[in-house]
């Protein structure tokens, strides 16, 4: 079994409802209840609730969830909200305790639940770095050491000194980022600390995660984003109400969680319309893609056009509805955004009942490679944000060999999220321009 | 043979001291008593520090008076006192001057009320830090107390100062006094521990601490000499460790002839006791801390 840098064997947590939704109690009522019923008998332990019946108030946040990282390897753990995922990282990095099972950990741990834990408005850039670091484990003289290197990957130089209640929300989260970043921990555990931040520095970090696990550290990594994890991960786990559903390749996971919910990749549908996504006005039903010949697909020829089907219910008339999409390639950058600019409805207010909304993408048009696909209804005055849903599809765009496309003969790697094929003409002289 | 050849690749910083590279961390459920890991409290001691630093740090940068507030409160508590039981009541200070006799045990009190204010609602005022990162949680009241002691020392120079302008030499038995003032410690430590923990479980604790606080402050000699006590209840009176502390003070300080004797091992077992009993609800309590807070 030997090389293990994590192994986690049946390992369980228990809340109890009760223990979520009322929070605390007060001294006051449990002593109303002592005087109003001296001889039930009262529940021991933080927020359990007199009197209530045990099993009806217990969720397992996870439950038997048994498997192992191999040191240095990478892996993503994806689900969906309260799948268990924090719960997760939360018992290993020893934030709150398991109900049942174990696991075993070997080496230093660093866990980044959160950009910035402890920061204090008060202090100083400076201040607030050593404190940071002591917070996450380094030690002062670790700290001292790579202060400037910390400074500078932040690129706060010039306000170093100055209290962080000064800095703009960027700076902030840069330095907190920062010193995170230069945390050398032997295993890593990241949760969701990338979703905040702008593009380019989410792509810093990014980069220095990687090279972080490019030098033979074990990483956990928790995300929403399933093109981070498709690229920073060779694993993943996917947990699903606090089970392990799937574990594999990441590619293999990833399409896994966006084929659970009741259909494939190439199609997402939310068949309840109470736990459907949106308010008041509109609910989302159902997301296709589907490509010529009206055949659902999640992979299309990069030659060949596609359209995404939006279906969702307006259940409230009156409004001016603008639906929309937007497609992001593995690497989490955004392709393209479009909204729905259909004449007949432009400024018209939408009846209830069922709507598809079509976009037309056209061949030759996107690159390469996984592309997600996300959805989303705004209202127009009010403006309101109905849903919006990131990742609810995915395809893949396979170019073609046959030399007909933006690719040409070329095989080797064409970069950009869009790959048109455009218009080219070379004067002067006949003879070949095709070389390779 | 060629060993860990592996943890020099992971080993990529010069000097980086790593020794515990290879050790196997088991994260399983408690039962019964856990006890504290010594160890593991030795390695997050630099934390405890930048904890402290950090308190001290905010408090001064973030009051009007920041230093200032050190000395107002006994100073103030001990103007009051010197008027109300010292001219007006005329309560006995074994035979030195009411505003010393109070002040010397206002500089320990003090300390000791803080620490035990700052304690009780650490847990609950730090849930970032509980939820969101790993460290021994008992970190958090134990700075909260430690963080008083600059509070103390600058309490304290105006204790000097006032021994000078009324000529009182302090006596050799002052070098017990980092005694008294540990006792002081644990003790406000202990009280902190059980409030905190009990603040985490019950939110309307906290509104009972300002209370007890003020209930102890005249369940201890502060205002009065303990001598009023007849021989054989005093020891029974350094059930509340308090007592030891302040007659302790005034004993090394002032030479006051209360030596506590026989009472301060009542009051160090007492606290002893208080403080077993808080680590171990603290440790209860600390398991399921974070879903909670």
């Amino acid at each position: 079994m030997g090389d293990f840098a994590i192994r986690l064997e049946g390992l369980g947590k228990r809340y109890r409802i009760g223990a979520r939704r009322v929070r605390y109690r007060t001294l006051r009522d449990t002593l109303a209840d002592a005087l109003v019923s001296p001889f039930t008998r009262r529940g021991r332990r933080t927020g359990d609730r007199p009197g209530a019946s045990d099993s009806a108030e217990i969720i397992w946040a996870l439950k038997d969830v048994s498997f192992q990282v191999a040191h240095g390897e990478v892996v993503g753990i994806i689900g969906r909200n309260g799948a268990g995922k924090s719960t997760l990282l939360k018992i290993l990095s020893r934030i709150t305790e398991p109900t049942a099972g174990f696991a075993e950990v070997r080496g230093r741990v660093g866990s980044l639940l959160e950009v910035g834990t402890g920061f204090h408005a008060e202090l100083t850039g400076r201040e607030n770095i050593f404190f940071n670091g002591a917070i996450l484990g380094m030690k002062r003289r670790e700290v001292a050491r790579k202060f400037d290197e910390i400074v500078a990957f932040a690129e706060v130089e010039r306000f170093i000194d100055t209290p962080v209640k000064h800095y703009s929300s960027g700076m902030h989260l840069r330095l907190a980022f920062a010193v995170a970043a230069h945390l050398e921990p032997e295993v890593l555990l990241v949760d969701e600390v990338l979703a905040v931040g702008d593009a380019s520095f989410q792509k810093k970090c990014l980069s220095k995660m990687e090279d972080v696990g490019g030098r033979g550290r074990t990483i956990v990594f928790v995300s929403h984003n399933m093109p981070a994890i498709t690229r920073l991960c060779e694993r993943a786990v996917l947990l699903e109400e606090g089970r392990v559903i799937s574990d594999g390749p990441a590619h293999q996971v990833v399409s896994t969680y966006l084929n659970a919910g009741g259909g494939t990749a190439k199609l997402r549908e939310w068949p309840d319309r109470t736990k459907a996504p949106g308010g008041s006005v509109a609910r989302l039903r159902a997301v296709r893609i589907v490509k010529e010949g009206d055949l659902p697909a999640n992979s299309v020829d990069i030659r060949r056009p596609l359209r995404i089907e939006m279906e969702y219910e307006v259940v409230k008339s009156g409004y001016v509805l603008m639906p929309y999409v937007h497609f992001n390639n593995e690497e989490g950058v955004r392709a393209f955004s479009a909204h729905d600019v259909d004449p007949d409805w432009q400024g018209r207010p939408r009846p209830t009942g069922r709507y598809v909304s079509v976009v037309w993408v056209p061949g030759n048009f996107l690159a390469e490679g996984m592309m997600f696909v996300g959805v989303g209804l705004r209202v127009i005055s009010p403006n309101i944000r109905e849903f919006h849903e990131s990742d609810v599809v995915a395809f893949q765009v396979v170019d073609s060999p046959d030399g007909d496309s933006a690719r040409g003969p070329f095989v080797g790697t064409m970069l950009g999220v869009v790959r048109p094929l455009l218009r080219w003409t070379t004067e002067f002289r006949s003879g070949s321009s095709r070389s390779s | 043979m060629r060993v860990a050849s592996r943890d020099t690749g992971v080993h990529q910083e010069p000097g980086e001291a790593r020794s515990d590279g290879a050790r196997l961390r088991r994260i399983a459920p408690t039962t019964g008593w856990a006890p504290f890991d010594p160890a593991e409290l030795w390695e997050y001691r630099e934390l405890l520090y930048f904890l402290v630093w950090r308190d001290v740090k905010v408090r001064y940068k973030q009051t009007l008076l920041g230093v200032a507030w050190a000395i107002i409160q006994p100073v103030l508590t001990m103007v009051v006192f010197s008027l109300f039981f010292g001219r007006l009541a005329r309560i006995p200070s074994d035979g030195v001057p009411y505003p010393i006799f109070s002040y010397a045990a206002l500089v320990p009190w003090a300390f000791f009320a803080n620490g035990l204010t700052q304690a009780s609602n650490s847990l609950v005022a730090s849930p970032g830090l509980i939820k969101k990162v790993y460290f021994p949680r008992i970190l958090i009241p134990v700075a909260a107390v430690f963080g008083g002691l600059v509070d103390f020392v600058i309490a304290f120079g105006i204790l000097l100062v006032m021994m000078v302008y009324f000529g009182i030499a302090p006596t050799a038995n002052v070098l017990w006094l980092p005694l008294l003032l540990a006792l002081a410690l644990v003790t406000s430590l202990a009280a902190g521990l059980w409030l905190s923990a009990l603040n985490v479980q019950f939110r309307d604790v906290r509104y009972a601490v300002p209370f007890l606080t003020q209930l102890w402050l005249f369940a201890t000699p502060i205002a009065y000499p303990s001598s009023l006590l007849p021989e054989p209840l005093r020891n029974l009176y350094g059930l509340n460790p308090m007592v030891g502390v302040v007659e302790g003070f005034r004993w090394a300080l002032l030479g006051v002839d209360t030596a506590p004797g026989s009472l301060l091992v009542v009051s160090a077992l007492a606290t002893l006791l208080l403080l077993a009993g808080g680590v171990v609800y603290f440790r209860h309590v600390d398991r399921t801390v974070a879903d909670v807070v």
